[in-house]
Order: structure tokens, then sequence, then C-alpha cells
């Protein structure tokens, strides 16, 4: 599946599109990691909680669950709220 | 043989003179702001100053520090609008980075009703007796040690999940505008195993035993009228340093005014009640002079009504007392007369440790202002910056 990764997390992946092959959201996270250290600790805290400005989409559609299940042709966007000057 | 310049600039034991060794040390001026860094290089003679910058261009730059122990190495502390806290570290001066392996972050509890770290705060580097070691302070409150020079970092103390220390923390609302924090952390520059923090709010701590056990120290402090003045919880430090030159000593500026402590006493004084009335002894920042611990500068701000937070009638001046708190004395040749609204933060003012001694400090408006004579006359050396969140003066090696 595709997973689009905004840009103050470019920093990390180098781009604006990553691959990951994995049944569910919170291991696209892990799979992240493992590949760019770090990114995930700036989108989940310790207590495995989102992050107050960072949403996540499945086609279009927001999720609020780490466990939301993906299926192979999904697309996953990682999304920065705004949050004022 | 020496030549008859250097000569000349040897004083007559033979040592190089004032002048000489100010040319020779070379200074660094770290400069955090709620937009970014930027590294002020200055000769000895604090002159000419070469900016370096931005680093983090749109990050929370909470505090940026210069490992005294190596000269080399920087650690600052960060996060964005969006994103969670990190530690970036760099063994270069800057001229490369590495995020922290592990960032100060809570142990997770179990039913999903743990603290997350929305920002590290307060960065302390240990002493030469503590190679590597590195303590850092959090919003919300928290402390947390690093021996491996700031990449990866573990929960330190009971502090953190301790019920007595949780409920003197309080909640999110309890704390300042950005959230309640954890500063002023105090190594004992004899002793490794005794420590000082304080929290806003939570009041001050001492720990004799490696942080194994904490204690309030809170004696002789004031707290708004009308609450316990003998919980932890009403009590907001804002800034508490320890004297180099007589580490017994401790001066605190709080929500109430500025204090002294003379360790082995437990007892608070109110030493800003000297301060002018007019002007008040509310602020955030402290300095303490490296060689005498009689010498202490403030910055004092509109403390009254709603609290504005701005320089006291708009006129902003540096006070300084050379005898304890004995007696003040306003600093303010070179700064603006009137209509000048800005204020600075807790970590935003800083000495170099030259002879004499320079001072520097960083306002709300972005401004970098420095002074050459110990606070006599100043000089603005950098305007348009974002908001200043933390000014430090170090020696690179």
């Amino acid at each position: 599946m595709k997973v689009l990764i905004p840009t103050p997390l470019h920093s990390y992946t180098q781009g604006p599109e990553v691959e990951a092959h994995v049944p569910t959201l919170a291991e696209v996270l892990v799979d992240l990691e493992r590949q760019f250290p770090g990114i995930r600790f700036r989108m989940i805290d310790e207590q495995d909680r989102m992050r107050p400005h960072i949403r996540f989409f499945v086609n279009r559609r927001i999720v609020r669950e780490l466990g939301e299940p993906l299926g192979e042709h999904d697309e996953v966007a990682i999304v920065q709220a705004l949050s004022g000057g | 043989m020496a030549t008859k310049e250097t000569q000349a600039r040897t004083s007559r034991s033979g040592s190089p003179t004032k002048a000489v060794r100010r040319r020779r040390r070379r200074l660094l001026v770290l400069v955090a702001t709620r937009k970014g860094a930027w590294l002020y290089h200055g000769d000895g003679r604090r002159k000419s100053w070469r900016v370096d910058g931005p680093h983090f261009l749109g990050q929370i730059i909470n505090h940026l520090v210069l490992d005294p122990r190596d000269g080399q190495t920087l650690l600052a502390a960060a996060k964005t609008g969006h994103l969670g806290p990190t530690i970036f570290r760099s063994t270069d001066l800057g001229r490369t980075w590495r995020e922290a392996a592990r960032p100060p972050a809570f142990a997770k509890a179990a039913d999903g009703s743990g603290r997350a770290v929305d920002h590290s705060f307060w960065l302390t580097p240990c002493h030469a007796n503590e190679p590597n070691v590195w303590y850092a302070g959090t919003s919300p409150q928290g402390l947390f040690r690093s021996e491996d020079g700031g990449d990866t970092w573990e929960p330190f103390s009971s502090i953190n999940e301790d019920p007595q220390y949780r409920a003197w923390m309080g909640t999110v609302q309890d704390g300042t505008p950005d959230g309640p924090k954890l500063h002023s952390i105090i190594v004992d520059p004899r002793d490794p195993a005794h420590l000082y923090f304080a929290m806003s709010g939570g009041g001050v701590h001492e720990s004799h035993d490696g942080g194994q056990t904490f204690a309030p120290l809170l004696e002789g402090l004031e707290v708004v009228e009308g609450f316990d003045v003998t919980d932890p919880t009403y009590h907001d430090p804002h800034c508490v340093r320890l004297c180099p030159s007589n580490p017994d000593r401790l001066y605190q500026q709080n929500h109430c005014g500025i204090y002294r402590l003379d360790r082995p006493g437990t007892e608070w004084v109110r030493i800003g009640k000297r301060m002018p009335k007019k002007v008040g002894d509310i602020g955030f920042p402290l300095v303490v002079h490296p060689r005498d611990a009689d010498t202490l500068w403030v910055l004092p701000m509109d403390g009254q009504t709603v609290w504005p937070r701005t320089s006291p009638e708009g006129r902003p001046a540096v006070y300084v007392t050379r005898n304890g708190g004995k007696g003040w004395r306003r600093l303010d040749k070179g700064l603006p007369e009137r209509q000048a609204w800005w204020t600075v933060k807790r970590q935003a003012m800083c000495a170099d440790a030259l002879d004499p001694l320079g001072l520097y400090f960083g306002t709300t408006s972005g401004e970098l202002w420095m002074s050459r004579e110990e606070g006599d006359d100043w000089d603005c050396i950098a305007r348009h910056l974002p908001e200043i969140y933390a000014v430090e003066a170090a020696e690179p090696a």
C-alpha cells in the first residue's frame, strides 16, 4: 500500500511517499520506525496515543484507532493538523 | 625570549594580561527560539559576531546547550507544532546533527493513564566527575537522565511516577500557559549525588542520595495570598541558580519575589524586598557571577494585576546586587528608554566567564542584547529573531 508522508517528516523519509505491506495501521508505524528510526515517536506518544496535531486517513477517511485493519490497495495518509502561527 | 609586543601585553607577574586572555578565548552564544536556533560566534573581545543559522528552522527549540566538558557537543531540545519532542545532538559545534536514539519519554502505563512528554524544556550537563551524563526536565514535569552524552534517555528517580510528587505537580491546567515544567536542574559541583530541581508549579526539591529520594525545600518562601504555604503545589519557582564560587549559596526568582538560601541553612530569605517598590521583584531569569557569590543580576517584569509580563512601564532594565541582596542598582544604559514592552524568559539570560564578565539576554520580541561590562552598558547584537526562549554563553574547545 501507499503511505503518504507530510512535509514535517520528509527529513526522515527523504520523500513524500513510502510503501508498506502490513495488515494494520499500528504495524505501518512499526514498519516506518524500522526503516526511519525516530519517526514513530514524533507521531505517537509513549502511551501509544496519537499526538494532538497528527491525524491518519485511510482512503481519505479519518481513522482514530491504531488497530485499523488495512488492505493491500489502501492508501494511508499521515496529515499534520494546522496549529496556528 | 619575549618580543617587545608580547612584553607589552604581559603583566608584571609574567602572566598574560586580561586583554590578551580575552583575545585568545572564543565565545559561542547559543540562541534557542520558538522557530529555530542560532549560534553567534564571537571573538574574545566580544566586538564582532558571526551568525550561524537558522538551525532547525520552524522547530520549537526550548534549550540549546554546549557540553562544557568537551566544548564540542551541543544538545538541542526540539519539537514542532505538529510533531512530538526529541533531542538533537551535534558533536561538531552544529555542523551536523543527529537525533537522539531514545528521547525523554515517561514509562508506559498499562491502564492507558500514563503521561506523555510534550517537550523537553531544560538541559543540564553534569560536571567533569560524571562524564557524558546529562539531565533533562520536561513539560509536563518529568526528570530524565542520559549517561551516553544525550543519545538515550531514561526516567530518573522515582518522582515521575511517585503519587505524592504527581499530586504536587498538578495537572496541565495547573501549569504555565504552555505547560507545567521541570527546570533548574542543579548538580552540586562537589558531589554529584547532591541535586536540586524546581517545578512550575511544584516547588524546589533536593536530593542527597543521587536522586533516589527528593524532599521539598520551601521554608521562608511565600505563595499567593490565601494558599497553603506548606504545600509544594502552590509554589512556583521561575528560576534557581547555584553560585559556582560558593556552592552553598542558591538564589531563586519565583512568582512572589527574589530569594537567597545559604546552606546548610534551610530558610530562604527574600532579598527582593530591597528592590525599588515601583519596579518590584517579580521576573523570570537570574544570573549569578561565576567568581563572586554576592553578585546577582535580575530582569524584573510587570507582575501586577493580570500579569502583563512586560518590562515595567515599558522601560526595561537589569538590576544588580553586589552584596548578596542588601542593595540593588539599576542598569539600563543603552536599553530602550520607553515603549519597550518585551520581557525575558527564565532561560534567556546568562553570563560568560570573561573578566570583566559579559551578560546576554534574548527578548520575547526577538532581540539579542549584550553587555561587555557586567551590565553597565548594553548593545543589541541581533534583531528580528523569533521569540527567544533560551540564551547560553559558552566557550568552545
